[in-house]
């Protein structure tokens, strides 16, 4: 309850439209403009990578000049030209790259203050937030604070750059193993051109003393972000993870292809919420971030993976994270609250594969729509043959404010094995003009009002985020919503 | 100086005229009750003066100690100190009560310039008040309205008069639903708050919330005008002979 009110209290502070549309001026070594093999060749000697990781990067590349984008998800947008943006952009050149939080620019931490994230105050007061972060900045991984308090568990928490020369014979292990580079044509674009992401690695039996974070900003102009992020969580160890990213405010329409997997081994789990800000582009849907995104893990016997997303910003978001439950007994979760306000697209769900025995999904997604947008929740349930017992609930609810925006739900379900229960529920509701004056009346402002009828009816899947990001995710409910009503 | 005085008020709703000329005066510590039957106007009274959308004044004024109320957002005649006990409180899924008891709370302090409350602030002032009206804890925990039998509701909106301590409470047929029992406990809380510096509007269909909140005066809202005006007793008059005979004969 606490929390609910402090941060319903600070929702009336938060004036500006997009608090995180500045922009950085700082030095920046950046790949010619463009994608060609060469590109990729150019990317995989900047990190200074093994001949493996170039290869299967090649192998990547030239699979996706076979594909075409996929066109079966709700959203608009104009052709994007693969040739005109920049896939790699680096605040420093690779050779003074910062040792320590000392050798920093002191520019970039000044935009992760700016973010909220202080990194030095990180380092000093250990265990007062007790959240260890790796900073992504464009292409590259600047900072992780308290990797030395990570390690003496024998916890792995690092840039994925760092891990392909630390730890190769993990990295190579698992990179790909669960969504592979011939994935989908984004996953498989971010195979070829990945530049940065976090690398976690929990060994067997250790739950994580603290929730291991990554910040994501895409700075530069034209530049894509191709973020990659690897976690294992060995047997019966634990982690939860907490994902979060801002962009400043542009003209232009910014890509934005990151792949996510997750391997959770035997009784292991694995927490992974995200609260994702990307510029959302203006009233008008000028400019804004395309937000394509494979995520997906893989649960082994009795593994856990939940997904928790809140999803405000990007013009467009075309995301699905995903579980495949492989092991017997496996739980796969997925929480989500998209909101979308103005001329946002978002397409976005899950899909939970069922192939281990008396494997259960459990699905809540609460889909928002303001303005003009257009908010649509694709979701797949599929049971193989073999899964015997196996269990789904899905429960997807829209919330509509106003009358020009739209909400669609579209399940599909799949079962082979006559002994599985799947459930689906679906509602559909408009904030109402009695809920709005009831609350007016009570001396709540209306926009207020709005915020705290959309945050109760967000509450279960809020319930899922760890305490500050669950925070953080209420005020940019309020955020999100300015201007929709009235 | 009266707190309301209301002259020549006409509303219309969907664009049908259902206020037709009020007149009325309340003086600070008074309480009137305003009976008519149904569809005489006395919900669309309370809402224009609640200030709700779509309830559009076409005539007469509205003054709120000295002041234009009809000038005013809704929001801003409940920071101002008018309270509105709804006929049918609105469910809020997902809110808890004691999340929205503080957020109105605390918006009705910020725009009065007073300080606002803190968690532990709050909740000892909820929880006297909790105790005076005998409301269980429990209660509050739950999403707003959500669920609640008619009576609990209605006696979360005279938890929430409670709290927020108005000039002006209006009172919208707070019986309609309850059985006596449960009439009689909010009327105790009703009861409770009265002070010389709270007036009431306790609009009703049936005399018998009078029986537990005694009016000062009383009057009868008939086709969209008060058709009689009197003390306590015409209540009784008008149980006996029913509306038909008392708008006749007015008429």
């Amino acid at each position: 309850m606490a929390i609910a009110q402090a941060t319903i209290d600070s929702v009336g502070e938060a004036t500006d439209k997009y608090k995180y549309g500045f922009v950085t001026e700082i030095e920046m070594d950046r790949a010619p403009r463009g994608l060609s093999e060469d590109t990729v060749r150019f990317i995989s000697a900047k990190k200074g990578e093994p001949e493996w990781l170039l290869e299967w990067r090649l192998k990547a590349y030239r699979h996706w000049l076979t594909m075409t984008e996929p066109t079966w998800a709700k959203v608009g947008y104009p052709p994007i030209d693969y040739q005109d943006s920049y896939y790699y952009s680096a605040p420093k050149s690779d050779a003074d790259r910062p040792k320590s939080l000392d050798e920093i620019d002191p520019k970039l931490l000044e935009t992760y203050e700016k973010l909220g994230i202080s990194l030095k105050e990180q380092e000093f007061l250990a265990g007062v937030r007790n959240v260890a972060i790796d900073a992504v900045f464009d292409s590259v991984s600047v900072a992780t604070t308290f990797k030395d308090r990570l390690e003496k568990d024998g916890i792995i928490f690092c840039s994925i750059s760092e891990a392909v020369k630390k730890h190769p014979e993990l990295v190579k292990k698992y990179i790909g193993s669960v969504v592979p580079y011939s994935d989908n044509f984004f996953a498989t674009l971010n195979s070829a051109v990945f530049t940065d992401g976090s690398f976690c690695y929990i060994p067997k039996g250790v739950r994580c003393p603290m929730e291991l974070s990554t910040y994501f900003r895409i700075n530069a102009s034209e530049t894509g972000q191709f973020e990659r992020t690897l976690i294992i969580a060995d047997e019966g160890s634990y982690v939860s993870y907490l994902e979060g990213c801002t962009a400043p405010q542009r003209d232009e329409n910014q890509l934005h292809a990151a792949v996510v997997e997750l391997i959770a081994l035997d009784d292991a789990e694995i927490k992974y919420s995200t609260v994702q800000n990307w510029y959302p582009g203006d009233e008008e849907g000028k400019g804004g971030i395309y937000n394509f995104v494979t995520k997906r893990g893989v649960c082994e016997k009795r593994a856990k993976i939940s997904w928790t997303q809140v999803e405000t910003g990007s013009a467009i978001t075309w995301k699905y994270p995903s579980c495949i439950l492989k092991g017997d007994d496996s739980v796969g979760e997925f929480f989500s609250i998209a909101i979308t306000n103005n001329r946002q697209q978002a397409d976005t769900g899950t899909k939970m594969l069922h192939i281990g025995k008396n494997t259960r999904s459990r699905i809540i997604a609460k889909g928002i729509s303001a303005g003009r947008s257009q908010s649509t929740y694709r979701g797949q349930v599929r049971i193989n043959a073999m899964a015997q017992g196996a269990r789904n609930y899905t429960q997807c609810d829209s919330l509509l404010i106003g009358d020009k925006c739209g909400a669609h739900t579209v399940p599909y379900i799949e079962s082979k094995n006559r002994s599985a229960r799947v459930e689906h529920e679906a509602t559909t509701s408009k904030v109402s003009d009695d809920q709005l004056f009831y609350c007016r009346q009570r001396g709540i402002p209306q926009e207020d009002a709005l915020t705290l009828i959309v945050n109760g009816f967000c509450r279960e899947v809020l319930q899922e985020l760890p305490m500050e990001f669950a925070v953080e995710a209420q005020k940019l409910v309020g955020i999100s919503l300015e201007g929709s009503v009235g | 100086m009266n707190i309301l005085s209301i002259k020549n008020l006409h509303a219309t709703v969907d664009g049908k005229e259902i206020l037709k000329g009020i007149d009325l005066e309340i003086g600070a510590g008074e309480i009137h009750a305003i009976m008519g039957p149904n569809g005489s106007g006395k919900s669309t009274l309370s809402y224009t003066l609640a200030g709700r959308e779509g309830y559009e004044v076409t005539q007469g004024e509205v003054l709120y100690k000295g002041q234009d109320l009809l000038a005013l957002l809704p929001e801003e005649r409940a920071q101002a100190g008018i309270f509105l006990a709804f006929q049918y409180p609105v469910e809020i899924p997902g809110v808890p009560t004691v999340t929205f008891l503080k957020q109105a709370m605390n918006s009705v302090r910020k725009a009065r310039g007073e300080k606002e409350l803190d968690a532990f602030e709050f909740k000892k002032l909820m929880d006297a008040r909790l105790k005076e009206l005998n409301i269980v804890n429990d209660m509050v925990r739950r999403p707003l309205n959500a669920g609640f039998s008619g009576g609990e509701k209605k006696r979360m909106e005279v938890l929430q008069m409670a709290l927020l301590a108005p000039t002006l409470a209006i009172l919208d047929e707070t019986d309609s639903g309850l059985d006596i029992d449960a009439m009689k406990v909010v009327a105790e809380g009703v009861n409770a708050l009265r002070g010389a510096d709270r007036s009431m509007l306790v609009i009703t269909h049936y005399q018998r919330l009078l029986d537990y909140i005694v009016p000062d005066h009383v009057h009868v809202l008939a086709g969209g005008r008060i058709v009689r005006s009197g003390d306590k007793s015409l209540a009784l008059e008008l149980e006996e002979k029913g509306y038909a005979d008392i708008a006749t004969a007015a008429a």
